[in-house]
């Protein structure tokens, strides 16, 4: 399984031709408590940088992107009741959707953890 | 990701005297109202908290502090803001605080503030103090300049802080260090002294709990602060909880809930229209404001619970059964103390009833959200044991 990252700060892990999308735990970090997230439902088209999900701190409402085309399996349940799961556990429990991916050439443009380690030193 | 709002253009922005001291404890600095500001230290939702069961420390340094005085004796002070405001100055004892409002001449509000008339110093004839907004203090200034007569000397003390400590154990935490304050009630003020330096102190504030403001010569901001949160009750606390914590509180925001485009009857604000003022007139905007006060106003400030999880925020649309918009909300976000999101719009007379079901629209979502009387969090002021 390969995990890859995105400028916008979304994660892909992919396994075979599925992929489960969450934000990085830099992410979380700037936006503070997550009071609520808004998951696309099973069947759901997304085309890559397409607005997948919703996710609002205290403060703000942040877009989530689909780092790749592909139509989505299932978004994460656990996060209706506790969205705050995106800041205890972001990369793992707090995922966002699984997605069953289009085109895997389309990874070849995001990047892998180092680089994005590297991304966000820069910010 | 990305953020919906779009940042605002950063000309110059300044740092205030406790600027380090924030960043040395943590503080997340943004800009605000031309300002470095700290908007969360651990974090929103538990500085919030924190604040409604102990004692929180606030920097409002950015906000506007005037000192109001008159270079010759013959000249009324309180007459001249009267013709600029409708608050009863005149009435109003010495070392107490009002709240009130900077008005146009259409009666729109230019900004909201709170004023004292501190007990006198030997050769004083009058002063005024006052705390206006951030964003509006350079313009309220001019405004003052322009419509006061000239006898009249507005200081902006630039070189004075201000704090807030704020929350049930305020008091506890602020009369070990300057005793005496606690002998005072919501909306009294008065001058103390702190280890050789002069604070003047009001109980009030802007989160709906008992506790205090603090204007501090800016030289001493960093050791007052220092020795505040040295106290076991006090946290220091940034603008995100204070936001969450006013909005809870249903205290109006300057800029989003008040605006040149509202009035004080509008607003939901009657209380700032004193009973003498009324009856005399003679502040801007009379002729309009006492009759939108005698027959309703189109639109006024409500509360609103919204159902579900999702704030629903400024700028989101109150719509009628059509879809049309018939309203706005003007602040909104989710409330820690009250575990839903909630909100303030301006909506048509006929729905400002408490008890009124309505839809808001957000980024093509509607949510379903009930009129209710403010505040939503009960205030917890000091009106004396």
């Amino acid at each position: 399984m390969s995990r890859y990252f995105t400028e916008d700060h979304e994660w892909i892990d992919v396994d075979g031709d599925v992929g489960t999308v969450g934000i990085s735990d830099y992410a979380q970090g700037q936006l503070g408590d997550i009071v609520f997230v808004d998951v696309p439902e099973e069947g759901k088209q997304l085309a890559k940088g397409d607005e997948a999900a919703v996710v609002e701190s205290v403060k703000a409402a942040s877009d989530v992107y689909s780092p790749v085309s592909g139509t989505v399996i299932e978004g994460n349940p656990a996060l209706t009741d506790d969205p705050s799961l995106v800041n205890s556990d972001p990369e793992a429990e707090g995922w966002f959707f699984k997605l069953s991916l289009k085109d895997a050439g389309e990874l070849d443009g995001l990047m892998d953890e180092a680089a994005y380690e590297a991304f966000v030193a820069k910010l | 990701m990305s953020d919906h709002d779009d940042d605002d253009v950063i000309i110059e922005t300044l740092a205030l005297p406790l600027d380090g001291w924030h960043r040395a404890r943590g503080g997340r600095m943004v800009e605000f109202a031309g300002y470095w500001m700290p908007v969360q230290y651990e974090g929103i939702m538990a500085e919030h908290l924190w604040t409604r069961e102990s004692a929180g420390l606030f920097d409002v340094s950015h906000m506007g502090q005037l000192s109001i005085t008159s270079d010759e004796a013959a000249t009324d002070v309180v007459a001249a803001l009267e013709a600029l405001m409708p608050a009863d100055i005149a009435g109003l004892a010495r070392n107490r605080a009002r709240y009130s409002l900077l008005l146009d001449a259409g009666g729109g509000i230019l900004d909201d503030l709170m004023l004292t008339r501190p007990a006198l110093a030997d050769g004083e004839s009058e002063r005024v103090y006052m705390v206006v907004n951030s964003a509006t203090k350079y313009d309220d200034v001019a405004h003052m300049i322009e419509h006061l007569p000239d006898a009249i000397t507005i200081n902006l003390m630039e070189d004075h802080a201000l704090l807030a400590l704020q929350g049930p154990k305020a008091v506890d935490a602020l009369a070990r260090l300057v005793p005496g304050v606690e002998a005072m009630v919501f909306m009294q003020a008065g001058g103390f002294a702190w280890q050789g330096h002069d604070l003047w102190i009001s109980r009030s504030g802007y989160t709906g709990e008992d506790g205090f403001e603090i204007s501090v010569p800016a030289e001493a901001a960093e050791a007052l602060a220092d020795a505040l949160v040295a106290q076991p009750e006090v946290k220091p606390i940034g603008l995100g909880a204070r936001d969450s914590l006013r909005l809870e509180a249903g205290l109006p925001l300057y800029g989003h809930d008040l605006t040149p485009e509202t009035t004080p009857v509008m607003a939901d604000l009657g209380f700032a229209l004193f009973k003498r003022r009324r009856e005399q007139g003679g502040f801007p905007g009379a002729e309009r404001i006492l009759a939108e006060r005698a027959s309703g106003p189109v639109s006024k400030r409500v509360g609103l619970l919204v159902e579900g999880r999702q704030p629903v925020r400024e700028g989101a649309s109150v719509v009628d059964a059509e879809g049309s918009e018939v309203g706005r909300v003007t602040s909104g976000g989710f409330a820690p103390s009250v575990g839903a999101p909630i909100a303030m719009a301006y909506v048509p007379a006929a729905m400002a009833v408490p008890g009124t079901r309505i839809q808001l629209a957000q980024r093509g979502k509607v949510h379903a959200a009930t009129v209710t009387a403010m505040p939503f969090v009960p205030h917890r002021y000091f009106r004396g044991a």
